[in-house]
């Protein structure tokens, strides 16, 4: 997640200044990982060095004087590109996984074992999501249905493996 | 609390509504169940997982007094389904016990609230009682506005919503669901799952959930899996 696109998608928007600019990121894309202050103000000078977004007045409150800042055109072109740019597609081909079961199998342990571990503890984490999902709202929901889809990937991949275990004891003990 | 260790899964304990212990079934040359176990306790919702042909409906099966086992044990509330007469068992059966299945098995010659009122009607309710309270049970799974249409009429996740209406209406104990999703987009599936799952739990059944899929067990409190018709001892990492 490339956090300074996010700033500037964000204040494409309207100007904001960082302590409002970390509250709406946090609200809308946070969930567990809030952004650090100082993760917002060193991302927000990145963006002004290089052109990205300019100082754009103070704002006065009852607080400090906070110092507002505005995307520039270059970094609502900037914002554009990475929008319409694919995230990369994971290929998964380093599973830790795969290599437990590989180990296990390699030293005659059992490897059911490890494969039925991983399947109570990736249904523990879809319990949590799924009980969030229910009383979340939709941002809430969207966001939990997408990390349970990843963890039904994982667990349609166990089965097939659980499937498979004595053609790949073969395969790796012989 | 005394307590049995079943093999693999929880041991019973005072609290169980529904036990099972070293179950055997065989169809022909084939092994469905082979020293399976699981118990159940009240209110809570268990999962049963497996590959297809794993014996998980055969298991559920047998729970429910649908089949009977080759040999092993299956108790609800401490009585063996076996000493039972056939009748005795078809009572507790519609009495006790509530289903749904993959693709609803309603009676499509009847409304949705007709099917909904046949488990009261068939327990001796008055047509008028049992349709007031199938009303109620449709209006609780939010699909109130199809009860006088007839099930070919309506889409696959309101058929589903109607089934779960049927399966609580007479207040079971337990109700035993094989695949209840199945047939649905995940969009409808996951309706019926947070309607199912509500309902059970506001009215304290047990729910017996037998699927494939994972999103539709992390609706559970606890799964059993099944793997060549054993159940899986679980292997907990703290």
């Amino acid at each position: 997640m490339s956090i300074g696109h996010a700033l500037l998608g964000l204040l494409e928007t309207g100007p904001r200044h960082g302590y409002d600019l970390k509250r709406v990121y946090d609200e809308r894309f946070g969930q567990d990982r809030p952004l650090a202050y100082g993760q917002v103000y060193s991302t927000l000078s990145r963006l002004l060095r290089n052109g990205l977004v300019e100082e754009s007045g103070f704002e006065v409150g009852g607080g400090p004087e906070r110092k507002r800042y505005a995307i520039t055109d270059a970094g609502v072109t900037d914002v554009s590109a990475w929008l319409i740019t694919p995230e990369n597609p994971q290929m998964y081909l380093q599973s830790a996984l795969y290599t437990k079961v590989v180990l296990a199998l390699m030293s005659g342990r059992d490897a059911e074992e490890v494969l039925d571990a991983q399947r109570a503890a990736h249904l523990r984490s879809m319990r949590e999501l799924t009980s969030r999902k229910q009383g979340g709202d939709l941002a809430d929901q969207l966001i939990c249905d997408h990390a349970l889809f990843h963890l039904e990937a994982d667990l349609r991949w166990l089965e097939l493996t659980a499937a498979r275990l004595a053609d790949l004891a073969r395969q790796v003990t012989g | 609390m005394s307590a049995t260790a079943l093999d693999g899964d929880q041991p019973t304990t005072s609290d169980t509504l529904l036990s099972a212990m070293d179950l055997r079934k065989s169809f022909g040359h084939t092994t469905a169940l082979d020293r399976a176990g699981i118990t159940v306790a009240r209110g809570e919702i268990v999962a049963i997982m497996g590959p297809s042909g794993s014996g998980k409906s055969t298991l559920l099966h047998c729970l429910a007094g649908l089949v009977t086992p080759d040999s092993g044990t299956v108790l609800f509330e401490g009585q063996d389904l076996a000493d039972l007469s056939d009748r005795a068992r078809s009572a507790l059966r519609r009495g006790e016990f509530g289903f749904i299945f993959q693709f609803g098995q309603l009676v499509p010659e009847l409304s949705c609230v007709e099917n909904v009122a046949l488990p009261l009607r068939l327990a001796g309710t008055r047509r008028r009682v049992a349709e007031a309270r199938a009303r109620e049970w449709l209006a609780r799974l939010e699909v109130e506005q199809i009860a006088d249409k007839r099930p070919g009429d309506v889409s696959g996740g309101q058929g589903q919503r109607v089934a779960v209406a049927r399966a609580l209406v007479t207040a079971p104990k337990v109700v035993f669901a094989d695949e209840p999703t199945g047939a649905l987009d995940s969009f409808s599936g996951e309706q019926v799952m947070r309607l199912l799952v509500d309902t059970a739990k506001q009215t304290g059944a047990s729910l017996v959930l037998v699927t494939h899929e994972a999103r539709v067990a992390a609706y559970s409190d606890r799964e059993v899996v099944v793997r060549d018709g054993r159940t899986r001892q679980r292997a907990e990492v703290s």
